[in-house]
């Protein structure tokens, strides 16, 4: 973005306060634009009214974030890359999560094809209240025949998930853009040597494509900019992905530059960047546990400097589950506090017997006192107070944690002490030790003051419980 | 691919990485890689194509048809100049696409912003320094974030595996690994030391809470003398993590392990650091500042063990609290990365070294149950293999985030960041590969 306050974006605004928006002034609206939230196109009269679209235009240009968004594949799968306009997190958020595309090759049996592809698509993963996913199938044509590598596109695309056409020879890529019309694949690569034919294919199909110079900056910016000159809008960078050793320190140093420099404001190279982790299976690592640990060390490294796509082989659990987790933390917004929908959980399958402790919806504070327990094999009720995702201290410093809040969750979640459970007590987090008495009359119930730490409920259980 | 190894067979894979370097060692490996062809060597070699036969007939009549094709509506051409256009490019010599390549060069400067050091703490104290360790470590010096080209980094990342004074309870996957010397901290430390490359050790003393064994302050440091006897690396001392009694265990343990520069863990506000900052200096020893993902109060720990308890700068190193990958690592990462942002640009509050409870990776239910909870989740596979990647994969982004010195307890999980923190330090050689080949490669 070219503009870092709400009142530069206000002077775009028709400054009217119509609230069609839904915002109640142009201001709020302005501030939204700013912390991207909003998007000019939102402003009902910005769109309608021809007075506006010199502003509207000028708007849309300054807000443009300094990396490109390109997007791939159709509806709702399709997958969006790029559109960061800071260096760290913290400074606003990352955008876009780092999209991973797993390989497939046009060599693969059909009934093997047909159920790696199944089983990318079906991947998830349950967190925090939503499901993390896997992004696309980058299909390799290890065949080099053009025909082979159409049959296999035509396999894959019926499944509806974005696709990379992996091939450094045009004609390749173009056999398998006239099986797939429409579903805007992204076309690897276009490089030193064939520059020209697969940025005519780019141009002619209207899809996205990746340009690749291995360890060679100057030459990763004349491709882009050489494509950007010809009408190429939606370019992804690939500076290669070394696997090892000096290669791989290289790789990394060029990923940093080339963001730093696009960030900056080099708009020649401000471009999404591909990651290839694959390249671990190159590495000359003796077996697949160790190769699939190293992919999983190379996509982590890329996802947290810079990648905005990566190409990945292994789908073994233990490697897809970290990297998902890891791109689901560095993009998590750093501006909203994560939390827990409040309420009662089971922890296990508690009975009338069963200790009943509540703590704070902060998802951070929620799962790690329910993995205490957990681990500890002990069995309970659970209740988030709902305290706008805060954690305990600070929630009981701050009066999002009072006896009526908690008091009122437990009439939401419909829990009854007298009834639900027959020791009529609730276990409260040592933190929150300065609501106890209030508690106590809230409720009309025995509250005992529990840990400081969840950490440290195995060993307060053993003292402390049943109640005497 | 679907092979089944032991896990003891990937550490010793990838053993030996605590040396310094390795180069002129080739990683031999079993995965061919088909190099002949079309595509090796970078790119589409026309010569070979015409050579090749039919397929390449096909290609050369499409090369044929490259001069036709690169009229492109003039509609479509360059984006919106937003200062991209290098000067002398004529709109007219724009227009016929695709035709020659437009030369730019690539640069970017360093960050000016980034100005000051971070501090240098040495570990152990050798006989030259009056200990008795056989070596001692240095963390921190950084002039930029880790591993970046601004500037190199002085010291390399350092790993020190737990040990605990007594048996507990641990991941199925961790606990193999240290069954048979979980008695005796001096033979769990020597373990670590010989089989598992450790730099250092870190004795915790957790059986001294008053809620575990509540073992005296003086048992706790003959624990200590233990291990300072088993091995000659540098130690960090832990305590059992209750504020009333940690202070008087660090303090004895201070006592018996005077001159020998070990890391006291941890000094914290919610306790009497005072009496810790005391130990450390009257016995010779670093302080652990530890505070809890909240950077302010890093800085005002940092600064009463500085103003208040006068501890020298080279004798502070930063915990500001690990959270596992998947329960908090985005809130660990990113409060690391803004406390290693700020020293570099001059906060003398924050320019110290850090230090990562990556252990606590571990307990995300991810890492040590048998399978999900949850029904819907695909299957989460083999867990004996999650376990150790998931000390990898968090320990590794508080690398990238700053970190330099790693508590850890997996074997692999040791080796594996090891051998990623080297090779992004630069000190770890491999043989060259051919990524170009990467599309038609076996894998």
């Amino acid at each position: 973005m070219k503009i870092n306050s709400p009142l530069e974006a206000y002077k775009y605004l028709p400054q009217t306060n119509c609230t069609e928006c839904g915002e109640p002034t142009c201001m709020a609206f302005a501030s939204k634009l700013i912390d991207r939230s909003a998007k000019p196109s939102d402003c009902p009269p910005l769109i309608k009214e021809k007075k506006y679209t010199k502003k509207l235009a000028e708007l849309e240009r300054l807000l443009a974030p300094e990396i490109r968004e390109v997007v791939l594949g159709v509806g709702e799968k399709a997958a969006k890359i790029g559109g960061d306009d800071v260096l760290y997190r913290h400074k606003l958020t990352f955008f876009n999560k780092t999209k991973m595309f797993f390989d497939v090759a046009d060599t693969m049996g059909e009934a093997d094809l047909i159920e790696r592809v199944k089983k990318i698509a079906d991947f998830k993963k349950f967190y925090v209240g939503r499901n993390l996913l896997v992004d696309g199938v980058a299909i390799r044509a290890a065949s080099n025949d053009p025909t082979k590598f159409a049959a296999a596109v035509k396999k894959v695309a019926e499944v509806g998930l974005p696709m990379i056409f992996c091939s450094f020879n045009p004609a390749v890529l173009k056999a398998g853009l006239e099986a797939a019309k429409d579903k805007n694949p992204l076309l690897y690569a276009a490089n030193k040597d064939n520059w020209k034919e697969v940025g005519e294919l780019a141009l002619k199909y209207k899809v996205p494509v990746v340009v690749s110079a291995f360890n060679d900056l100057d030459a990763l910016k004349t491709l882009a900019k050489t494509f950007a000159e010809a009408g190429i809008k939606d370019i992804v960078l690939d500076p290669g992905t070394y696997p090892s050793g000096k290669g791989l320190k290289d790789s990394f140093t060029n990923f940093l530059k080339i963001r730093r420099a696009g960030i900056m404001g080099d708009t020649d190279i401000a471009y999404p960047i591909m990651a290839l982790p694959l390249t671990a299976w190159m590495a000359g690592v003796a077996d697949p546990v160790s190769t699939s640990y190293w992919e999983t060390v190379l996509a982590s490294i890329f996802t947290i400097r810079y990648a905005d796509i990566m190409i990945l082989h292994s789908m073994e659990a233990y490697a897809v589950l970290p990297e998902v987790h890891l791109a689901e933390t560095i993009y998590t917004d750093p501006r909203s506090p994560v939390s827990v929908e409040g309420g009662m959980y089971k922890v296990g399958e508690p009975d009338k017997d069963s200790p009943v402790f509540f703590t704070t919806n902060f998802a951070l504070t929620y799962y790690t006192v329910e993995s205490d327990i957990a681990a500890n094999g002990i069995v309970c009720w659970l209740l988030a107070v709902d305290t706008d995702g805060i954690g305990v201290e600070a929630a009981a410093a701050g009066g999002q944690l009072t006896a009526a809040k908690v008091k009122d969750a437990f009439d939401k979640a419909g829990f009854d002490l007298k009834k639900d459970v027959n020791h009529n007590t609730v276990i409260i987090p040592g933190l929150a030790a300065r609501i106890q008495g209030d508690l106590e009359d809230a409720l009309d119930a025995k509250v005992k003051v529990g840990p400081m730490d969840s950490g440290r409920i195995p060993g307060w259980m053993e003292k402390n419980w049943p109640p005497k | 691919m679907a092979k089944k190894v032991k896990l003891s067979e990937v550490t010793d894979m990838f053993k030996g990485m605590e040396i310094l370097s390795l180069e002129g060692v080739k990683i031999e490996g079993d995965i061919e890689i088909d190099l002949s062809g079309l595509l090796g060597g970078g790119g589409f070699d026309p010569m070979l194509a015409a050579i090749l036969g039919q397929e390449s007939a096909m290609l050369a009549q499409h090369f044929g048809r490259i001069a036709s094709m690169f009229g492109v509506p003039v509609g479509m051409g360059a984006p919106a100049a937003v200062g991209g256009v290098a000067p002398g490019v004529s709109p007219a010599l724009a227009a016929p696409k695709l035709k020659d390549l437009i030369p730019a060069k690539f640069d970017v400067s360093k960050i000016a912003e980034w100005t000051t050091q971070i501090q240098e703490v040495p570990l152990g104290n050798t006989s030259a320094d009056g200990g008795t360790r056989g070596k001692q470590v240095i963390v921190g010096g950084e002039k930029a974030l880790p591993f970046y080209f601004d500037a190199p980094m002085p010291h390399r990342n350092q790993v020190t595996i737990d040990v605990f004074d007594m048996r507990i309870g641990l991941a199925k996957a961790v606990k193999e690994n240290y069954d048979e010397v979980m008695d005796s901290p001096g033979e769990w430390a020597k373990k670590n030391v010989d089989k598992f490359n450790a730099d250092m050790i870190t004795i915790h003393l957790i059986s001294t809470d008053p809620l575990v064994k509540d073992t005296s302050a003086k048992d706790a440091a003959k624990t200590v003398e233990e291990v300072l006897q088993a091995v000659d690396v540098p130690i960090a001392i832990g305590g059992s993590g209750n504020p009333q009694k940690d202070p008087e265990v660090l303090s004895k343990a201070a006592e018996v392990s005077e001159g020998e520069r070990c890391l006291l863990a941890s000094a914290s506000l919610n306790l009497d650091y005072a009496k810790i900052a005391e130990a450390a200096l009257k016995y010779d020893h670093d302080v652990l500042s530890w505070t809890q993902l909240d950077m302010n109060a890093q800085k005002e720990l940092n600064r009463k063990l500085m103003k208040q308890c006068n501890v020298p700068r080279d004798r502070i190193i930063m915990d500001p609290t690990t959270a596992a990958l998947g329960y908090g690592l985005d809130y660990a990462y990113t409060n690391m990365e803004r406390i290693r942002l700020a020293a570099l640009m001059g906060d003398d509050e924050l320019t110290f070294p850090m230090s990562s409870g990556t252990t606590n990776a571990w307990g995300a239910r991810e890492s040590w149950m048998v399978g999900s909870p949850l029904g819907q989740d695909s299957d989460w596979g083999p867990r004996e293999y999650r376990g150790p990647i998931w000390e990898i994969v968090t320990g590794l982004s508080l690398a990238i985030a700053g970190n330099d010195l790693f508590m850890m307890m997996h074997p692999t999980a040791v080796a594996v960041l090891k051998q990623i923190t080297q090779t992004l330090f630069g000190t770890l050689e491999a043989e060259p590969v051919n990524i170009a080949s990467w599309i038609e490669a076996e894998v």
